[in-house]
C-alpha cells in the first residue's frame, strides 16, 4: 500500500510543477505589465512598484522566489486588492466555497446515490426511463442556466427564498445555491451507478444471493451495491473539478463572498497574481483531490495496489 | 470497440428518443442559419420605435421581444446560437486533429513512445484546463480566436486516449499485417488503413465533445471572458439576462432555453452513438 500511495505521488507532484510552471511563465509573457493603466505612472513611481514587487529582477530569480513562497504558503501581493496577500483573499472565502461545495457534495452523492440504484432495479421501466432522462437534462443544463431559473422560480415569482447574498448561519441563503451547484453532479452520479449496478448485478454471486433467499434489500444495498461503488469513487475527483467550475460561476450569480467571486472580480480586473494563485489554489485542490480519492480506490480494491 | 457509419445511423434510427432528438437539432440548426434572414433587424441594430426590453410579441415584429437597449431578441438569441455552434465545431475540429494525430502515433508505434506519450497525456489530465484557460484570458486579453484554440486544445485528451485503444487493436488486425508485408510504409498503413477504421470511433467522440465545448464557451462567456460585446454568444445572453430576470423575464428564459435544447439533444445523440459504439455496431 505504502508503493502505491508513492506511485500516486510520483503523478500528483510533478502535475503541480507543471501547473505552477506553466501559469507562472504564461504570466510573464503575457505583452503589458500589471501597471499598464489607463494613465502612465511618473517613471520612478513606476520604478519602485517594479522593485516592491521584484519584477526588475532576472526571470529565473523571480520563479524561484515564487516558488519558495509557495512553499511557505505565500502566493504574493495582490494588485488589485491593495494591501492584501492573495493567500488573505483566498482564506476570506474558503469558509463560503468550503460551505457550499460540502453541501453539493454530499446531495449529490445523496441523491444522484439514491436514483441510480431505483433506476438499476427495473431497467426499461418507466421509473427508470424518468430519472435517467432527468438525469440526461440535468448533464445538459448547466450551473449558469440552473442558477437564474431557480432565482427566478424560487426568489422573483414565488418569493419563497433569498435570492442571493449570505449571512453566517443563515442557512435559506445556502439551499438555491447547493442545488444550483449539484444538479449536474446529480445527475452524472445517478447515470454512473446505474450503470456500474446493471452490470453487477447480471453477475453469477447476486444470482446465489438471492438463490439462498436474502432479502432483496440486503442482496441490492449490499451485496451489489459495494462493488458498484467503485467507479462513483474514482469520479469523486472529477466530481471535486466539476463543483469547484461550478462554484465560480454559482458565487456569481447568488452574489456569495466565495473564492469563486474574487477570481472572476481579478480576472475581469487584470489581477494578475490573484488570478495566478487562485488558479494554482484550485489546481492544488484537485490534485490532492484525485490524489486521496487513488488512495481510497486502492484501499478498497486490492487488485488495484499490486498490479 | 469497432463501428462503421451505417451501424451507426442504424443503430440512430432504431433508438426512436435519440432520432428525435436528431431531428429537433436539426431543425434548430436551420432556425440559426436562415431565421435572421426572416427578421428586419441586425444584431446590433437598436429599434428606437419598439420600447426597450419591450416583451415577446407573437403578433409584431419582436417575436422575442427585445432586451434592456431594445436590441431585437430574437436575431441575437439565433446569432447567438450561431457562435456557440461555431466555437463547439472550430474547437472540436482543433481537438480531432490533436487527438488523433497523438492517439494513432502512440498506439501505432508502441513501446516506449506509448508510454511515454501516454504518461504524459495522465498528467496533463489532472491540469485544470479550464482555469488555465481563464488565465490565458487574462494575460492576453479576450481576443475570441484564443477561445476556440484554448478550448481545443482542453479536450483533445480523451479523444487521444480512445484513438490509442483502438489503433492498438486495429494494428493487429489481418489487413494491417498484410499491408505491412506488402511492404507498405508506416506511414501509409496509419493513413491507408488505420485512419479510415477509426472514422466510426472518432465521429462519436465528436459528438461528445461539441456539447462539452460549448459548455466551455458559454461558461467563460457567462463570466464575461468569452465573447465580447456587441458580438454574442448563448453564454453571453443567459449572463445578460441572468442580470435583468427580474424586470425582463424572457431576456434570460428564451436564449437559456435554446442553450438547454441544444445541448440536450446533443447529449442524448452522441449517448446513443456511443452505446452503439460500446455494443460494437457493425
Amino acid at each position: 500500500m505504502i508503493r502505491y500511495a508513492l506511485l500516486r505521488l510520483a503523478t500528483a507532484l510533478p502535475t503541480l510543477l507543471l501547473l505552477v510552471t506553466l501559469s507562472f511563465f504564461l504570466m510573464r509573457l503575457a505583452p503589458g505589465g500589471p501597471f499598464d493603466g489607463e494613465r502612465s505612472l511618473p517613471p520612478q513611481i513606476e520604478a519602485s512598484l517594479r522593485a516592491e514587487f521584484h519584477l526588475d529582477e532576472p526571470l529565473p530569480r523571480q520563479y524561484l522566489r515564487y516558488l519558495g513562497g509557495l512553499l511557505r504558503g505565500d502566493l504574493g501581493p495582490s494588485f488589485q486588492y491593495q494591501g492584501f496577500r492573495v493567500r488573505e483573499l483566498i482564506a476570506a472565502g474558503l469558509p463560503v466555497s468550503l460551505t457550499l461545495g460540502m453541501c453539493a457534495m454530499a446531495l449529490a452523492l445523496l441523491l444522484g446515490g439514491a436514483a441510480g440504484i431505483a433506476a438499476s432495479l427495473r431497467p426499461g421501466r418507466a421509473l427508470d426511463q424518468g430519472l435517467m432522462s432527468l438525469a440526461m437534462l440535468g448533464i445538459s443544463v448547466p450551473s449558469y442556466v440552473v442558477g437564474p431559473l431557480l432565482v427566478l422560480l424560487f426568489a422573483v415569482l414565488l418569493r419563497w427564498l433569498p435570492a442571493g447574498g449570505w449571512e453566517p448561519g443563515r442557512w435559506s441563503d445556502l439551499l438555491l445555491p447547493v442545488v444550483a451547484l449539484a444538479l449536474p453532479q446529480i445527475a452524472a452520479i445517478a447515470r454512473l451507478l446505474r450503470g456500474s449496478m446493471l452490470e453487477v448485478l447480471r453477475q453469477p454471486y447476486i444470482r446465489t444471493a438471492r438463490a439462498k433467499g436474502l432479502p432483496e434489500s440486503r442482496v441490492v444495498l449490499v451485496h451489489a451495491l459495494k462493488p458498484a461503488l467503485l467507479p462513483v469513487i474514482s469520479y469523486l475527483g472529477p466530481a471535486t473539478a466539476g463543483l469547484i467550475t461550478g462554484s465560480v460561476v454559482v458565487e456569481q450569480v447568488f452574489d456569495l463572498p466565495g473564492i469563486g467571486r474574487y477570481f472572476v472580480q481579478g480576472a475581469l480586473n487584470r489581477d494578475y497574481t490573484l488570478v495566478l494563485g487562485v488558479v494554482l489554489f484550485y489546481g492544488a485542490t484537485i490534485v490532492l483531490f484525485n490524489f486521496l480519492v487513488d488512495l481510497l480506490y486502492g484501499l478498497i480494491n486490492p487488485r488495484l495496489r499490486q498490479s | 470497440m469497432s463501428a462503421s457509419a451505417g451501424g451507426l445511423w442504424s443503430a440512430l434510427r432504431r433508438d426512436s428518443g435519440a432520432l428525435a432528438a436528431a431531428v429537433l437539432l436539426s431543425l434548430l440548426l436551420l432556425l440559426i442559419l436562415l431565421g435572421p434572414l426572416l427578421s428586419p433587424y441586425a444584431v446590433d441594430s437598436i429599434d428606437f420605435d419598439a420600447d426597450w426590453a419591450q416583451p415577446p410579441q407573437w403578433a409584431g415584429q419582436h417575436w422575442f421581444g427585445t432586451d434592456g437597449l431594445g436590441r431585437d431578441l430574437f436575431v441575437r438569441s439565433l446569432e447567438g446560437g450561431r457562435v456557440s455552434l461555431l466555437v463547439g465545431i472550430a474547437a472540436t475540429a482543433v481537438s480531432l486533429l490533436i487527438g488523433v494525430a497523438y492517439g494513432a502515433i502512440a498506439g501505432y508505434f508502441g513501446g516506449r513512445l506509448d508510454e511515454l506519450m501516454m504518461r504524459a497525456v495522465d498528467i496533463l489530465y489532472a491540469l485544470p484546463f479550464l482555469f488555465l484557460v481563464i488565465l490565458l484570458m487574462v494575460l492576453f486579453g479576450r481576443e475570441f480566436w484564443l477561445v476556440f484554440v484554448a478550448i481545443g486544445a482542453i479536450n483533445w485528451l480523451d479523444m487521444a486516449r480512445i484513438v490509442r485503444g483502438e489503433t492498438l487493436a486495429l494494428k493487429q488486425r489481418e489487413f494491417v499485417l498484410a499491408a505491412r508485408a506488402s511492404g507498405l510504409g508506416d506511414f501509409s498503413i496509419l493513413w491507408g488503413q488505420i485512419l479510415p477504421n477509426l472514422l466510426g470511433t472518432v465521429a462519436v467522440v465528436a459528438t461528445l465533445t461539441v456539447p462539452q465545448v460549448i459548455l466551455t464557451e458559454s461558461f467563460l462567456s457567462f463570466l464575461g471572458l468569452g465573447v465580447q460585446e456587441p458580438a454574442t454568444s448563448w453564454g453571453a445572453l443567459v449572463n445578460d439576462g441572468a442580470r435583468e430576470m427580474e424586470r425582463t423575464p424572457w431576456t434570460l428564459l428564451l436564449p437559456a432555453g435554446l442553450l438547454a435544447l441544444a445541448l440536450l439533444c446533443l447529449n442524448r445523440v452522441g449517448d446513443a452513438l456511443s452505446d452503439a459504439l460500446d455494443r460494437g455496431a457493425d
